[in-house]
């Protein structure tokens, strides 16, 4: 067991929308990620996992809101701080963030080095330029981006390369979690990889300590993160490694879409795909009972009307279904 | 559609703006009705008659009288006829008599009358004080005096002979009923230069001015529009030209062709409509250039290409596939030029450009009345001040109802 | 399912008669110095009732081609033969002939719906594109929920709604129901699953599938994700640069890449049964 460096307890938050409704957009989430280790979240888009991410940072915003639970950073609790104290003291230091459109967010009047210094400085204002610099073209190299990068303005760049140097960037200062959600989404294969190399080799220098990492993409994540979970309407569904998730899924979501990966192997053409009929419940009035029952092809009538707690099972892993383990690999089988 | 129109109405802007409009709209339709009449008709021979209730002085004395014995009627009289320049002048007397004129208030006439009446010497000539102003003291004091005195006026005639003979004797105590008065007239906003009665010709001018700016709004709309779906649907060389155009007209200054155009048109051919749809063909610039862009962003889109696919025809795409995404923009943009157009109106007909100033009144004229008459330097504010407020009014209510429908629509500006 | 296989596997398309295919077509954006170079002299021959797939990243070119194949670019060199015969789309009314016989879906589906026009509205015009203008009320309600009951929607509960109040998923299958009542001899989709979630997209692309083999139309999918096409498609042609550097049955391209362009996409997509191998690639030599 490693230390753990970002802990989770039952956190809620809300958004409120124009006409003053509250959407529980995460209800009730928790995990631990321990030093050394790489998590991933996979899920829908609406279900939550994006405000997860901005949630964990401590972004409370309108329309975002904090309900409650707790936030720890490597045994410090952060929630319910002030949003700008926050983003003084924790982002960049103790939490580095990337969005999807990451790229976008480099100002292009401005030289990458100054973007370098704003984030130095922000956490140190008296550091000298000259040691930023070399501070900055040691890991620029290390991390294979070429030293001239640092003198670029951000339009010279391709997609891919801004990717990276943001995520260069955010992580200079070797933060403790970095939330990465859908860094590659946006970018061609290639780049894609670039990337995911890039972030692996963040963790083996141990310039991060522990990542968080968003998407969609299945194949993605099992190649990326140790473990998996699987988030839907705004609670996890089912959690365990990578290797478990993918190859032995328990919870009728994960199941279906785990059975939906498309991936260009041999074997893979012509396989059933795993469909989910319907569409994610309304979360301004989530179901009493389980939240894919609606949709699931094995649901009982107590499904719907049975309150159902994250059950424990196997080695550190987890599910929330009303149906046991046995029954459910049963049912898996007879397909 | 509906949902649409509920939501513009649950913006706060719009609806002060759309009540402020209605407002205005409604007066220019209901006061006509029950003051009819020509509004450019001469009523009054001299220039500027002040607001207020005239009572035919003529009638009054034909009259039947009633005897009331009011105890401050000469107080009333005296307060009436005592100008203010008159009460400075006396104060400055007291202290050219050495009188401590501490705590008297110059609006309290009994004090004043009482000390006046009490200090004034017609023989004494304070050092330094011209003859004029002596002369002036003397006038005023016998003024004060008569109004005291409470003398009858009498009304004579000339007999057969050729002699004065009395007819009738007015006392002061003799009041007339203003309902038995034949003659009774109320200009709640007086009489302009030409003696005509600025609320009627303010109503009529209202009505004219929204309808040269719909008129300039429509024609605006309609070229600018076309022009934008063209050039913004068709794209290249029609493009090219249309923008060609658009881009000459948008380069020279708007106002500058106006003033130009119109005064080529010559004082005659100006009516109303015509400075309308002068306005309106100098001013559909900003419309073209908006709507084009906006229709090149919708052109790619997918539904446009889809509709292609199912072979609608370009009249029916641009109609059904366009149009009701840049409906409210261009809603917008029209309120915008009414607008504008009203303003454009005012600007002309102040330069004396504006329409032919015999038929009708706009509410620029009225403002070129005004100022060609100096009502600005005499003080006769009725003549123009209710105009700059029924513009401002006019332009503060659409820009009202424009910035609320900005809100609804524009999804940037929605919190 | 397992008639689905058997469809995507044994048939050789090569003998069947040609449906749409392409001699040296080239699309060339811009004049002199800004001159770009989006779709680079290609052929191509798509035969009836194959299902073929475009891959190609961003930039390749690809929806450069998938407008001119749809009509609505012209090429500026090459020729496109549609049924073995130069097509010809030079007017307005020849265009209306050519769009009875192609047809699309695009990547987005909420921008794909005029949303001031209800789902009825939609399906209706289809009909009567289709010549059904003098049908009965109830013929062409029958027709439309036929259509509906294809994609596995209720047609009762589309009645009087737009677009905009269905999801994505939905949304993208209404488009499916539009081309089933259109019956073209061809299907042009554009990326549609893109934009759809994991669990709606294997469900449309079942309905793409069982569209193909109830109708026999060719599919052209226009896609980036090289595993999707895989899945799907009985051809496959890969698209770089504005050029097709590699074709041929899916089996072949994917199992046995030729191309070092098609080598490389196929390494670089993350794999679940074999090592994703990381070292390919070179960060400091990229650009």
């Amino acid at each position: 067991m490693g230390k753990p460096m970002l802990e989770v307890r039952n956190l809620k938050t809300k958004y409120v929308t124009r006409f003053h409704e509250d959407v529980y957009a995460v209800d009730g989430v928790s995990f631990t990620i321990e030093e050394g280790k790489s998590l991933g979240i996979a899920g829908e888009s609406g279900c939550g996992k994006s405000t997860l991410a901005l949630s964990m940072m401590g972004y409370y915003f309108p329309p975002l809101h904090y309900m409650s639970g707790d936030i720890i950073i490597d045994g410090k609790n952060i929630s319910g701080m002030d949003p700008d104290t926050v983003r003084k003291t924790i982002l960049g230091s103790e939490i580095a963030y990337i969005p999807q459109a990451a790229m976008n967010a480099l100002n292009p009047t401005q030289k990458i080095i100054k973007f370098v210094t704003d984030v130095m400085r922000a956490h140190d204002p008296k550091k000298d330029k000259n040691e930023i610099r070399e501070m900055a073209e040691a890991r620029f190299s290390e991390l294979g981006l070429p030293k001239e990068t640092l003198q670029k303005h951000a339009v010279e760049l391709s997609g891919g390369m801004k990717q990276r140097t943001v995520i260069a960037v955010s992580t200079i200062l070797n933060p403790k979690v970095l939330i990465a959600d859908e860094p590659s989404s946006a970018l061609d294969v290639t780049s894609q990889k670039m990337v995911i190399k890039m972030m692996r080799e963040l963790m083996e220098k141990g310039y991060i300590k522990s990542m968080l990492f968003i998407t969609h993409e299945l194949p993605l994540l099992y190649n990326v993160t140790d473990d998996i979970m699987v988030m839907y309407a705004g609670q996890i569904v089912e959690k365990g490694t990578a290797k478990e998730m993918v190859f032995d899924p328990v919870h009728p979501y994960s199941h279906g879409l785990m059975g939906s990966i498309l991936v260009p192997e041999e074997g893979t053409r012509g396989q059933k795909l795993g469909a989910i009929p319907g569409a994610p419940p309304n979360l301004k009035k989530p179901p009493d009972g389980c939240r894919f029952a609606e949709r699931c092809k094995y649901a009982c009538a107590d499904c719907r009307y049975t309150s159902i707690p994250e059950k424990p099972f196997g080695e550190g892993r987890m599910y929330r279904c009303l149906k046991s383990v046995e029954e459910l690999k049963e049912v898996y089988e007879n397909e | 559609m509906l949902n649409t129109i509920k939501q513009v109405f649950h913006s706060p802007k719009f609806v002060v703006g759309f009540a402020i409009f209605v407002a205005i709209l409604l007066t220019m339709i209901i006061y006509p009705l029950f003051c009819p009449g020509n509004p450019l008709e001469q009523i009054g021979v001299g220039t500027f008659a002040a607001p207020g209730t005239y009572v035919s002085l003529y009638d009054a004395t034909k009259s039947p009288t009633e005897t009331l014995r009011l105890p401050d009627a000469a107080d009333n009289r005296i307060e009436a006829s005592l100008s203010k320049e008159d009460r400075v002048e006396m104060v400055e007397w007291f202290g050219a008599m050495g009188i401590s004129v501490e705590g008297l208030d110059i609006e309290d006439t009994d004090a004043m009358v009482d000390l006046w009446n009490a200090n004034y010497d017609p023989s004494v000539r304070p050092a330094g004080m011209t003859s004029a102003k002596i002369n002036y003291y003397k006038r005023l004091d016998n003024s004060i005096k008569e109004l005291n005195a409470s003398d009858t006026v009498i009304i004579a005639d000339y007999d057969e002979e050729g002699n004065l003979v009395t007819t009738k004797t007015i006392a002061d105590t003799d009041y007339v009923n203003t309902k038995e008065i034949a003659n009774v007239k109320t200009l709640p906003l007086g009489t302009d230069n030409f003696g005509r009665d600025v609320l009627k010709e303010l109503v009529s001018a209202t009505g004219t001015s929204i309808k040269i700016g719909l008129i300039a709004g429509i024609v605006a709309t309609v070229i600018g529009l076309t022009l934008g779906l063209l050039a913004g649907y068709l794209g290249g060389i029609t493009d090219d030209i249309i923008m060609f155009v658009t881009n000459i007209f948008t380069v020279i200054p708007s106002f500058v062709l106006l003033i130009l155009i119109t005064y080529s048109l010559g004082q005659e051919q100006r009516g109303a409509a015509v400075v309308a749809i002068v306005i309106g063909f100098t001013s559909w610039t900003w419309t073209a250039r908006s709507v084009r862009s906006q229709v090149i962003s919708l052109r790619n889109r997918d539904h446009v290409n889809l509709s292609k696919l199912s072979g609608h025809s370009l009249v029916r795409i641009v109609l059904l596939d366009i149009l009701p995404y840049i409906a409210s923009y261009v809603v917008m943009a029209f309120i915008l030029q009414v607008s504008s157009g009203i303003l454009a109106e005012a600007q002309l007909s102040l330069l004396g450009l504006g329409p032919k100033t015999t038929q009708v009144p706009t509410l620029g004229l009225m403002m070129n009345w005004a100022m060609l008459y100096s009502a600005h330097t005499n003080g006769s504010w009725w003549a123009y001040f209710p105009v700059i407020l029924v513009i401002t009014l006019i332009s503060f209510s659409l820009n009202l109802m424009n910035t609320g429908l900005d809100q609804v629509f524009n999804p940037t500006l929605r919190d | 399912m397992s008639e689905n296989e058997n469809t995507r596997k044994n048939i050789d398309f090569a003998e069947k008669p040609l449906c749409l295919s392409g001699r040296g077509v080239t699309k060339v954006f811009g004049l002199g110095d800004k001159k770009t170079v989006a779709v680079d002299h290609v052929d191509f021959d798509f035969h009836e009732g194959e299902f073929v797939s475009i891959v190609g990243e961003s930039g390749s070119g690809k929806t450069t081609l998938s407008k001119m194949l749809l009509g609505l670019l012209n090429q500026s060199e090459g020729q496109i033969l549609f049924q073995g015969k130069p097509r010809d789309i030079s007017s307005g009314h020849k265009k209306k002939e050519y769009w009875k016989g192609i047809q699309a879906i695009f990547q987005d589906p909420f921008s794909s719906f005029n949303t001031f026009q209800k789902v009825d509205a939609v399906l209706l015009d289809c009909i009567n594109m289709r010549g059904g203008k003098g049908l009965s009320k109830q013929e062409k309600f029958d027709m439309m929920t036929e259509a509906c009951n294809f994609v596995n929607l209720k047609f009762a509960e589309l009645t009087n709604k737009y677009p905009f109040e269905l999801s994505g998923g939905q949304m993208q299958r209404l488009m499916i129901a539009r081309i089933f009542l259109l019956k073209p001899k061809i299907l042009l989709a554009d990326e549609p699953t893109s934009m759809v979630d994991a669990c709606s997209r294997a469900t449309i692309l079942d309905m793409l599938l069982n569209l193909r083999d109830e109708t026999g139309m060719t599919v052209i999918f226009i896609t980036h994700d090289i595993g999707l096409a895989y899945y799907i498609s009985d051809t496959i042609y890969i698209m770089e640069h504005g050029k097709f550097v590699e074709y041929g049955k899916a089996d072949e391209v994917i199992l046995e890449p030729k191309a070092p362009y098609t080598k490389r996409l196929i390494s670089d997509v993350p794999k679940i049964h074999e090592e994703w191998d990381l070292s390919t690639v070179d960060l400091l030599n990229s650009n």
